[in-house]
């Protein structure tokens, strides 16, 4: 199967209403530009999974009304603060907001990856996390005596969206030492990418990027985005904005900010080639 | 030198705590542990290992952002660093929410790997600049992750001690609570047990020591090498403490 060469906003009318999205953290590419063709196009009811956390993703997708439920670690603006658009939802009640711990996130993924129902994991027991929890569960160690141990089933995204620095036309993306976004497209059900170029060649047939990089076996489309990951980086090749998410963080403190940075950045800025 | 700021006493503090151990692991808002780790490291003469979440330059892990995680549940990670919006005197931390976690009056971040981590990392250390009875409380609202566990429960990590901005404490297993170990300076013993909304243990004897100011060399690498480092992950507040860029 070859992946598709496609456009962000054609990728964002593929993850349809209701999604189960798989989203990566800050510090892998995010593709701010795919989530950008999301806001653009309304989407709504989506299912967010944090892989393990999240910052301004969530914080654009929630406060444009996109999103129904989230399951993430965390919802930080980091240096610039708490997230207003997250907060201010919880608070209301307009989300979902079911909270869990990042190693978690990771092993029911590794569930789906492997196939199997599900995943044990060590701590959480007499955490709120788990007693709010009635999709986990608490068993004895099938091969020990009175030793108590989580079971967590598996999460299977109906997409997963991020960036990446290249793609090939076959398909393949070399995500470099990110190799949470692996195992997000090897759980997923589609694989979303949008990169900042497309290289000519084969990226599987060179030793130095083939172990970096994820087969076009796992890809569903591929969109070329330059910048695609602004205002947050891609680990050596651009660094964050810092002016730019201070300016977001101050801005989204209100709806009426939030919609007019919208609105200014995202409605009125299609998608960057 | 100028006088020593909080921040970099808390720092020194920390520091002394890693002193002898062989990898130790930084997580997510946590730039005065990482300061710490990073001087530490220092002084370790090369001996001390630390993984730095945020960092894409020098990595310690290469297999994702589970790597921590399996890597910790190995016993491969001496030592770790959590806070808590709240934290109780039974070492149970919150950071999730104020009051009912469905309808909360304040919400924060989330729990990130703090119900992992707290139940396998042998040394964690808990640190909170702010030192008041919203911050240190009787009873948390939300246990992002507890302090101590059923004697059946696989636990070989838990909580060692809490760094505030006002003093040092210790915690003690057996007795599962936290013992004042040492003032920061202009602190008295009221001071402390006003400031503080849980009960804690007072050692025997006739006075709590003051802590242990850093050595001017100390002072030196945490405002020199160790600031530019830690700006790559924590600009804003390594420019705010050592002006680096």
């Amino acid at each position: 199967m070859t992946a598709v060469l496609t456009s962000v906003e054609e990728i964002a009318a593929k993850i349809s209403d209701g999604s189960l999205l798989a989203l990566p953290p800050e510090y892998a590419p995010c593709s701010m530009e795919g989530i950008r063709a999301l806001v653009r196009r309304g989407a709504r009811d989506l299912r967010l999974l944090g892989v393990p956390q999240f910052g301004i993703q969530a914080e654009l997708l929630i406060g444009s009304g996109c999103v129904a439920e989230i399951e993430t670690a965390a919802v930080t603006l980091g240096e610039f603060g708490l997230a207003p658009r997250f907060t201010d939802a919880v608070k209301k009640q307009n989300i979902i907001m079911r909270d869990t711990t990042c190693p978690a996130i990771h092993a029911a993924l590794q569930a789906s990856e492997k196939g199997v129902p599900f995943m044990p994991l060590r701590g959480l027991i007499g955490s709120d996390i788990l007693t709010r929890r009635d999709d986990w569960l608490v068993a004895d160690n099938p091969f020990g005596e009175n030793d108590p141990i989580v079971y967590l089933p598996a999460i299977k995204p109906n997409a997963t969206l991020f960036h990446a620095a290249k793609g090939d036309v076959h398909g393949n993306v070399w995500i470099g030492l990110r190799r949470e976004l692996m195992v997000m497209a090897h759980a997923s059900k589609a694989a979303y990418v949008s990169v900042e170029e497309i290289v000519d060649g084969d990226l599987l047939s060179d030793p130095q990027t083939a172990a970096g990089t994820i087969p076009g076996l796992y890809i569903t489309a591929i969109a070329k985005a330059h910048k695609g990951a602004w205002p947050l980086g891609v680990p050596h090749f651009y660094e964050r904005d810092n002016e730019h998410l201070a300016h977001y963080a101050e801005l989204a403190r209100t709806q009426e900010g939030f919609n007019a940075y919208i609105d200014q950045w995202v409605t009125r800025r299609t998608a960057a080639e | 030198m100028s006088e020593v700021r909080t921040e970099e006493l808390m720092i020194a503090v920390i520091a002394r705590m890693l002193s002898g151990l062989s990898h130790v692991a930084v997580g997510a808002s946590s730039p005065i542990p990482g300061s710490a780790a990073l001087l530490a490291r220092e002084l370790s003469g090369g001996n001390l290992r630390v993984s730095l979440l945020g960092r894409t330059s020098n990595p310690t892990f290469t297999d994702g952002a589970k790597e921590l995680f399996d890597c910790a549940a190995q016993g491969r990670i001496d030592a770790f660093f959590l806070s808590g919006v709240q934290i109780d005197g039974q070492a149970n931390i919150n950071l999730v929410s104020i009051g009912d976690p469905d309808k909360p009056k304040a919400r924060f971040p989330g729990s990130f790997g703090s119900a992992y981590l707290y139940y396998v990392v042998p040394r964690i250390i808990l640190f909170r600049q702010e030192h008041s009875p919203r911050s240190l409380v009787p009873k948390v609202d939300y246990v992002s992750a507890p302090g101590v566990s059923e004697a059946n429960l696989y636990r070989p990590g838990g909580p060692f001690a809490l760094v505030t901005g006002r003093c040092l404490f210790d915690f003690d297993k057996e007795k599962e609570c936290f013992r004042l170990k040492s003032l920061h300076p202009g602190q008295s013993v009221d001071d402390i047990k006003r400031q503080t909304g849980f009960e804690f243990d007072i050692p025997d004897g006739p006075t709590v020591p003051e802590t242990e100011a850093p050595d001017p060399e100390w002072l030196e690498l945490v405002r020199g090498p160790v600031g530019e480092e830690i700006h790559e992950v924590y600009p804003e507040f390594a420019t705010r403490m050592f002006g680096s860029s």
